[in-house]
């Protein structure tokens, strides 16, 4: 079996083990629907699609994307097992793979279990249901992002805290950089390169058009480079970090 | 099969390893001691890959630690300093998940773990978390981490820290058993340890190698009056070399 593989399923296992990854499915599952019903007006809409539904996922994984990827590496450097897991005999890449797609896989199990939504939009309706794939796979990418970020930054500090608040700046950075009050503010002076260039490397801006139904295959590449950029930044990272006090 | 040539390591300015060369063949258990601060633990993390040295080369089987990362640690078996583990995970996944990692599957890696469940009396806690286990036992179950392959280059920072005698009998008598056709590098503060596992000596201080040679050469630099004695003896001869101290 392939290192990354053992890796994965080590950290899969790993994180029913702790209460971490129960909180996470039920604030997953709880704030989504909540921000649905209530914030979004799902039944108020009158309108059998999922798109509220998603629209409110670039805030919720703000929210809780960083408590998990924070336990990434900084766990691993705080304990010391670090420098067991750098001694194996291992690919950097495959260990930071493994680690990744753990919780990339464990993310996608928190989006499945939000079935019951497409069960309801279908009872009450006749939604486009090639739209609501789409949207799920916009969604999983979208998360990948955010742990993506999270791999690196989870690198970077030793203390969870820390990485944690490091995450949540970036990644609100990432997110904001194309709400449209950020890009009014913006408006006034900057040319509009420069707004289109930010507009282009937000998670909201990309993730709109895969929340409607649509998939764009600069949408896709942007996910897919985007998490590979972070990647290799944590595989660099790594090299220069583990040893630090 | 290990060769260590002019390795030295700095952390902000200061130095830490200087120029420590020495080379070790199969059947030596090499023991390595020092003050705290000497330069062991850091050592040992170049020769095991962990970190890079400022300069200087080591070689496991003619495999360069730096440039053949992967396959020289494949060839290793290294128990860090603190023996590290998953706290939250149970001992026979914690070395099943290990044995994996190692290559080992199937009826191979359940012989080998039924081995060291024996061997290091493991058995008794293979289904309890490590966080919940004795110090004696998480050292044993870090032990078992570095040897469930049978490398042929065994490293170990401290393997009987926090172990009782009879414990550390035990570890002793298998490390014994393992040195026979491999390279065992102990890193200890324990003296008796020395005199009890290791047929070869070498003294760090100050990063540097002060001593390389038989705990009987060891002992014979003491006073005639302490030969007698072989730990005392040792104890003065560290003393005399680490901080000159002779009374």
């Amino acid at each position: 079996m392939s290192h990354w593989l053992i890796l994965l399923r080590r950290e899969f296992a790993s994180l029913f083990i702790t209460p971490l990854a129960y909180a996470y499915l039920l604030l997953f599952l709880l704030l989504s629907a909540t921000f649905t019903f209530y914030l979004g007006g799902f039944y108020e809409n009158e309108h059998a699609s999922l798109q509220v539904f998603f629209d409110y996922h670039p805030w919720l994984y703000l929210l809780l994307i960083p408590a998990l990827a924070t336990r990434m590496w900084s766990e691993e450097r705080r304990s010391g097992t670090i420098e067991l897991l750098l001694t194996l005999g291992i690919r950097r890449r495959s260990l930071v793979a493994g680690k990744f797609l753990a919780l990339w896989l464990f993310a996608g199990l928190a989006l499945l279990l939000t079935f019951p939504m497409v069960l309801t939009v279908n009872f009450l309706g006749d939604p486009d249901n090639g739209a609501i794939v789409a949207g799920y796979l916009g969604s999983w990418l979208l998360a990948g992002a955010f742990l993506a970020i999270g791999s690196c930054t989870s690198v970077l500090s030793k203390n969870s805290t820390t990485a944690f608040l490091l995450c949540l700046a970036l990644s609100l950075l990432f997110v904001i950089s194309g709400h449209a009050p950020v890009l009014q503010l913006f408006n006034q002076w900057a040319p509009q390169w420069w707004l289109d260039l930010l507009a282009s490397f937000s998670f909201l801006t990309r993730f709109q058009g895969l929340a409607r139904g649509l998939i764009d295959l600069r949408d896709l590449v942007f996910f897919a480079s985007f998490i590979i950029a972070w990647l290799v930044a944590t595989i660099i990272l790594l090299e220069l970090k583990k040893a630090e006090k | 099969m290990l060769q260590v040539q002019q390795i030295s390591r700095s952390f902000a300015g200061r130095q830490v390893v200087r120029q420590l060369s020495f080379s070790v063949g199969a059947g030596e258990v090499v023991g390595f001691l020092g003050p705290n601060g000497a330069g062991k633990s850091t050592s040992m993390k170049i020769i095991a890959g962990f970190l890079p040295p400022s300069s200087g080369t080591v070689r496991l089987q003619g495999l360069d630690i730096q440039r053949q990362r992967r396959q020289a640690q494949q060839i290793l078996g290294y128990l860090p300093e603190g023996a590290p583990c998953y706290g939250e995970m149970q001992v026979l996944d914690f070395l099943r998940f290990i044995g994996r990692i190692r290559g080992l599957q199937g009826r191979q890696l359940q012989q080998r773990l039924q081995q060291l469940g024996s061997q290091l009396e493991l058995e008794q806690v293979w289904r309890q978390r490590i966080d919940t286990l004795s110090k004696g036992f998480k050292r044993r179950v870090g032990l078992a981490q570095a040897i469930i392959h049978q490398p042929p280059i065994v490293l170990l920072d401290e393997p009987t820290d926090g172990l009782d005698p009879n414990q550390k009998h035990q570890v002793h008598q298998l490390i014994r058993e393992l040195a026979r056709d491999r390279v065992i590098v102990v890193s200890t503060h324990i003296l008796e340890e020395v005199s009890a596992l290791c047929n070869r000596v070498m003294l760090l201080h100050h990063g540097r190698l002060l001593v390389d040679e038989s705990p009987q050469q060891f002992v014979a630099r003491a006073p005639a009056a302490l030969t007698g004695n072989q730990n005392q003896a040792m104890e003065q001869v560290f003393r005399q070399l680490t901080c000159g101290d002779e009374t």
